[in-house]
């Protein structure tokens, strides 16, 4: 996934002057994940180039450079780190057009790595999207898959809002489906690995049906998207997963096609439970397909903690409370 | 620790003024007119390190240009300055007397500090971008921005060219070069950095003229445009207009007792200066030296503004509660508008009588505008804009819950 990220920059790069990428270490180095490894020897250092380690000028230069005509691609080293940005995003990406009525826009993208996994602790394991989706302007968009990765991040550069891009990074290098103590399986092995050369957009608004079932629908994005598969295998359960891709604004009608077809329905995420985006996703069920369910709409999620060191895999909502979260929608 | 030890003590800086009490205006350390120096343009940003403690003037006492930094200017170009100054001035007036009778929810006027953003913009070329704060609309009048659009949005009539979405004062004019102005202070600051960055990658001409004020410089956006301005040389003018006032807050609550706001950019490696902002000459020739060196590439220039606000923050405010009533009158640096009045007179290019004409017909200007922008509505009024147009620029194409929630209101 690594590399379709950066075969997706590399593409914007090509095509596009306006595009710049900047953020701490993505320049010489090529970023701590690798995503803009040789780009900037490829595009020179003032399209791609480190900046001080201050995430409110990071994403203020952001605003700055879109406002002048850039289509900005800023890296956020660790979702985690966000936070001192967050006042740009909210106050100004999110609101320039509107507050300007068009004067002004801020298409930008903003990369992050989001999620846990990798024993990354409370400082390097969030999953913030909650932040990003209660904030009308921006786009919050996830993929789980290389494929999606790539088609998804030039949709984002392409597009002229502000886009917030979570890349999961436990599946940077393969799909991890929540067993940590089975070998890592590499992206090599399977078939969303196969990433086509050149431009190629996977539209934003748009969900995936990754796996059709008739049981019971799972609304879910990320890493839970393997998550999710595991436990439907492991249990023999004929579940229908439904992959975000974006999260907001999002593709309604996917969903309630799904749930209206099944009739029962289980919503997965890492983040936190309290206030989570599961909470906006069964709202919208229970609007949309109230009469068609057979039963208590499920969430799998993080307990309401930080995210512990240590404790990863008992926080982690890993396959066997997935599998459970199935047994419980289909017996009701 | 010794039992003699004292214990300590938390410094809460108080301002030298407040009600009841003598105004002392020492904490300024003023310099005569021509003292301090003028250097190249090309000066390191280290060997201006005396300037960010010194205090650029031209305009002595009496209204003499006099010293190293008097500009080369034309009197036309000063008689425009002062023109725009005095039609910033009643635009002010009326605008809160309309706020007043409630055709607008808020007014904030910019007197006694007219002359920075006046003479900044005359010096700067029509291309060149400004990220204001609210109190620089001089920018738009010095770039004859129409003032029947101004009041449109301060009206949030139908003619509001941002269709009602901000409060009054929070302009956005991308025509006149002025961003659009953020509520939450300081964001744009680290923004024109981005904008001048922008213009160095793509190989521009532009540059960018920043503008915050001595209370939001404590915001980590203030800190971190002077670390990305210094670290990329960006062509941008980093402005901090020290009005001395932040609501209630003296300059002090900033961090400005122990040194200078231009001496945070010396720290920063940017050249700084500080200068006399009620000087329409050391404006205009502070100004042209730090475009020139953005222009030709030699770095950002930092600039610290000595005013005084002197109105109340809002029309939601009451400056009597925490400062003497009659402190403007005693602020050593006096009125932009009387102190260039002064000089194209004894410079022989104006007149008492001049001037009074020249007032009449910037009053029957605004009058006029007046008018006719109130012809298309106030707050108090209407028509307003229509709430369909809420729904409208949150996102570039209107999402599908937007439509719903907009078919939901019924409009």
């Amino acid at each position: 996934m690594v590399q379709a990220i950066r075969s997706a920059l590399d593409v914007a790069l090509a095509r596009d002057g306006n595009v710049v990428i900047f953020g701490e270490d993505v320049g010489y180095f090529g970023g701590v994940f690798r995503c803009t490894e040789g780009l900037q020897a490829k595009y020179g250092a003032s399209r791609v180039f480190d900046t001080p380690i201050a995430e409110g000028g990071i994403v203020g230069i952001a605003v700055g450079m879109g406002a002048y005509g850039l289509r900005p691609v800023a890296e956020i080293q660790f979702a985690d780190y966000m936070y001192p940005g967050y006042d740009q995003i909210v106050s100004a990406a999110a609101r320039l057009r509107y507050r300007s009525a068009g004067d002004f826009t801020a298409p930008l993208t903003i990369r992050m790595p989001c999620g846990g996994g990798i024993y990354g602790g409370q400082t390097h394991s969030q999953s913030p999207e909650v932040l990003f989706t209660h904030v009308c302007g921006l786009r919050t968009v996830m993929p789980s898959n290389p494929y999606d990765a790539k088609g998804l991040l030039i949709s984002a550069i392409e597009c002229d809002d502000p886009v917030i891009f979570l890349e999961p990074k436990r599946i940077y290098n393969g799909p991890f489906d929540g067993h940590h103590d089975r070998p890592v399986v590499p992206w090599s092995a399977h078939r969303l690995s196969e990433v086509p050369e050149g431009h190629y957009t996977v539209p934003l608004e748009s969900a995936s049906v990754c796996r059709p079932g008739s049981q019971l629908t799972v609304i879910t994005y990320g890493t839970m998207v393997w998550v999710s598969e595991a436990a439907a295998n492991e249990t023999g359960t004929d579940a229908e997963i439904i992959d975000l891709r974006s999260i907001w604004p999002l593709d309604l009608k996917t969903i309630v096609d799904s749930v209206k077809k099944t009739g029962r329905c289980v919503i997965v995420h890492e983040a936190t439970r309290t206030s989570g985006f599961g909470a906006e996703l069964a709202a919208l069920v229970q609007e949309h397909c109230f009469y068609h369910l057979e039963a208590p709409i499920e969430r799998v999620t993080g307990w309401d903690t930080p995210y512990p060191h240590a404790q990863e895999w008992a926080y982690f909502p890993g396959p066997q409370r997935v599998g459970e979260a199935f047994r419980r929608v289909l017996e009701s | 620790m010794t039992s003699t030890t004292p214990p300590l003590k938390l410094h809460v800086p108080e301002p030298a003024e407040r009600p009841g009490r003598e105004p002392d205006f020492s904490y300024l350390h003023l310099k005569p007119a021509g003292e301090t120096r003028r250097p190249p343009v090309d000066a390191l940003p280290s060997e201006t390190s005396d300037l960010a403690y010194g205090l650029v003037r031209v305009l002595d006492e009496v209204g003499n240009a006099v010293g190293p930094w008097k500009p080369e200017v034309a009197p036309e170009l000063l008689i425009e300055g002062l023109r725009a100054m005095l039609t910033l001035r009643v635009y002010d007036a009326r605008m809160l007397t309309a706020q007043r009778q409630k055709k607008m929810s808020f007014y904030m006027q910019s007197l006694g500090e007219e002359g920075i953003s006046i003479a900044h913009t005359l010096a700067l070329e029509a291309d060149d971008m400004c990220f204001p704060t609210y109190r620089q609309q001089g920018i738009l009048v010095a770039r004859g921005a129409s003032l029947v659009d101004m009041m449109c949005q301060l009206f949030s009539n139908t003619r509001d060219p941002i269709k009602g979405r901000q409060m009054p004062i929070l302009h956005s004019f991308k025509k006149h070069g002025f961003f659009s102005l953020a509520g939450n202070l300081g964001t744009q600051y680290i923004q024109a950095v981005g904008w001048a960055m922008a213009s160095a990658i793509k190989g521009g001409t532009a540059i960018a003229s920043a503008w915050i004020g001595d209370g939001s410089t404590a915001e980590p956006d203030f800190h971190n445009a002077l670390t990305f301005a210094a670290v990329y040389q960006a062509p941008v003018i980093l402005n901090v207009v020290n009005n001395q006032w932040a609501i209630s807050s003296f300059q002090f609550i900033a961090g400005g007792e122990a040194t200078t706001f231009a001496a945070r950019g010396v720290g920063n490696g940017i050249a700084s200066l500080r200068v006399d902002g009620n000087d329409f000459l050391a404006v205009y020739a502070a100004s042209k030296w730090a475009i020139e060196r953005a222009r030709r590439g030699l770095g950002p220039t930092l600039i610290e503004w000595i005013t005084y606000r002197a109105g109340a923050h809002s029309t939601a405010d009451d400056p009597t509660k925490y400062r003497p009533a009659d402190d403007w009158a005693r602020f050593p640096l006096g009125d932009p508008v009387r102190r260039l009045k002064q000089h194209l007179i004894a410079i022989g290019a104006w007149s008492e009588q001049q001037h009074e004409r020249a007032q009449k017909e910037v009053e029957e200007t605004v009058i006029a505008a007046q008018k006719e922008a109130e012809s298309y509505g106030t707050l108090a009024t209407g028509p307003l804009p229509s709430s369909a147009l809420m729904f409208e620029d949150v996102y570039a194409t209107m999402p599908e819950h937007l439509r719903r929630q907009r078919q939901h209101l019924g409009v």
